[in-house]
């Protein structure tokens, strides 16, 4: 019999302001410890939280992005818990009326559409960090983090299979890329995530569910929800039950494991936070923060596919980072031949990129220089062959394209004169292939194209070479 | 409504306050008279009245998104028992 995954995604999106949400410290990673937690943060007694305006702008763009209601009034509650790391014994969050509630997202699984809807998006605190290891005996705390703004966004358990979970993160990802509101740094944990996942048989009601917290890369969020949805499977068909727990993911032994759970644990006593007044958010300052929204990544595959002429596909590649899609238009800005643009942004980029393991923004081709590259193949200097090979030169810091055509004298042979003689040479040179291909051997045109590339080290003009050799052939 | 003993033991223990059973019974029977208060508030019918999450009719004030704080976790962790390499050291915490 089979049975039906449920899932839904809370993500965990810090927040790119330059100062916390609720005090004057910096945000900025990496700092000493403890150097950027003022005293708000430390939660010293008679302190008070002040929201910044900044975060609740992210907010605000956030919710427009996805079609969500912008909540006119909202409020901040206190959320109840003792941890070391967290110095006031409760982190300011928003419970039942948050910034942002509703919305949908578009994801892409398998070349079809799938809408998620939203639960709602909502404002609060970061946490400081614990060290465990080498005090000691004793757990080292650092500060830096707390007070860190975040925007938890929740979805509806709408999604069915790893696959769907990972293509609604990434269309987050980009999304909050896009409206520059997260760095999307998932390593230096800016955007992670908790998957509620839980499994039934078709049409029964929600089975119990366990909540996987943490996951860092979209990688290990397939990992884990796989093996968590295995585990429920085998658990429930062995007899057993499923009980509501929250788990880890262990990456290195790509197992889940439940936490020690502490019956009370969940018990955080919201209460409306008295030190923060509701948060109003006036119909003018939503359509200030609308008027600077920029293209979002939905807008612009449409875009790309009406205005370029390019495939589903192709524009969703091209758009999934909104430094990919601003490459691609720099280039096709250029030379306005969108598909070839796309096929080498794509293609040759793409892939060095991934080989090097970097980034886009620190891709050693320029968009400039790429499009250098395709105006020499459009021209016809060099063939899409040997722009590979000039890409390689360009790519390991040989100059543009023109300065690596000129040294390596791979300009394409493109005189008439020229490539007639090589042609000559290799009829005189085989006289028996020349007898069978005016015999009927069609086949044999390849060997004499080849023979011509050969001669000419790839560098003779295809199309040019092609003409010449039927006419000469013909006898 | 009332409140039993072991929901006051309870709340006692999350919010980490140590209480005798004496000390128990005698909040419980404060926390009685607050609850009662509520029961008598809530005969009022507020049906079409929109919850306040404050009392007072004035909204949040919000600050620029700019840094004004400077590094003084010198001056800070003076007060604390045990500080190591610019970390607050605790009791070592184990999940």
């Amino acid at each position: 019999m089979q049975w039906e995954v449920v899932i839904g995604l809370e993500v965990h999106a810090q927040l790119s302001t330059e100062s916390k949400i609720f005090s004057g410290a910096s945000t900025a990673f990496g700092a000493a410890p403890n150097a950027q937690a003022c005293a708000v943060d430390i939660a010293l007694p008679g302190v008070l939280p002040v929201l910044n305006r900044g975060a609740v702008e992210c907010a605000i763009k956030f919710g427009l992005a996805v079609g969500a209601k912008v909540n006119r009034r909202s409020v901040f509650s206190r959320k109840n818990y003792f941890y070391p790391d967290l110095p006031k014994g409760y982190q300011i969050s928003q419970f039942d009326l948050p910034v942002v509630s509703g919305g949908e997202l578009v994801i892409f699984v398998d070349g079809a559409e799938k809408m998620v809807r939203l639960t709602r998006a909502h404002l609060e605190e970061d946490a400081g960090k614990s060290l465990h290891e080498d005090f000691h005996g004793k757990t080292g705390i650092d500060l830096n983090r707390a007070g860190t703004p975040l925007l938890e966004i929740v979805s509806e358990p709408d999604m069915r299979s790893s696959l769907e979970a990972v293509a609604y993160a990434k269309e987050l990802h980009s999304l909050v890329r896009y409206l520059d509101i997260c760095d999307g740094n998932m390593q230096e944990g800016s955007f992670r995530c908790d998957a509620n996942v839980s499994v039934r048989r078709p049409g029964a009601p929600l089975g119990t569910r366990r909540e996987i917290k943490n996951l860092n890369s979209f990688r290990f969020l397939q990992q884990a929800i796989e093996y968590e949805i295995q585990w429920q499977i085998d658990t429930l068909e062995s007899g057993g039950k499923i009980h509501q727990a929250t788990v880890l993911f262990d990456s290195d032994k790509g197992e889940t494991r439940a936490m020690r759970s502490k019956e009370e644990a969940h018990d955080y006593r919201y209460f409306p936070d008295p030190d923060l007044l509701p948060l109003e958010i006036s119909g003018e300052w939503m359509a200030e923060v609308r008027s600077r929204l920029p293209e979002l990544p939905q807008a612009k595959r449409a875009r790309y596919i009406s205005a370029f002429g390019l495939s589903a596909y192709d524009a969703g590649v091209l758009t999934s980072s909104k430094e990919l899609a601003a490459y691609f238009e720099e280039v096709a800005e250029i030379y306005p031949e969108p598909k070839a643009c796309a096929n080498w942004v794509m293609g040759e980029i793409s892939g060095w990129l991934n080989k090097a393991g970097i980034d886009i923004h620190d891709c050693p081709i320029s968009s400039r220089a790429l499009a250098g590259l395709l105006i020499r193949i459009g021209d016809g200097t060099i063939s899409g062959k040997i722009a590979k090979e000039v890409f390689e030169a360009m790519w390991n810091g040989e100059g543009g394209a023109d300065d690596v055509i000129e040294s390596r004298g791979f300009k394409q042979i493109s005189d008439t004169g020229a490539l007639e003689k090589i042609v000559d040479e290799i009829i005189e040179g085989n006289p028996s292939q020349v007898a069978d291909y005016r015999a009927g051997r069609d086949k044999l045109f390849a060997f004499f194209v080849g023979q011509a590339m050969k001669a000419t080290k790839g560098q003779a003009n295809p199309a040019q070479l092609s003409e010449i050799l039927k006419k000469k052939l013909a006898g | 409504m009332s409140i039993s003993l072991n929901e006051v033991k309870r709340i006692a223990s999350l919010a980490r306050i140590a209480v005798s059973d004496v000390e128990a019974e005698a909040a419980r029977a404060q926390l009685d008279g607050i609850f009662g208060l509520i029961e008598e508030m809530q005969a009022v019918d507020a049906g079409d009245i929109e919850p306040m999450s404050h009392a007072q009719e004035i909204v949040l004030r919000l600050r620029n998104d700019a840094v004004t704080e400077v590094d003084q976790h010198e001056a800070f962790q003076k007060g604390a028992p045990e500080v190591e390499a610019g970390l607050y050291l605790v009791p070592q915490v184990i999940e």
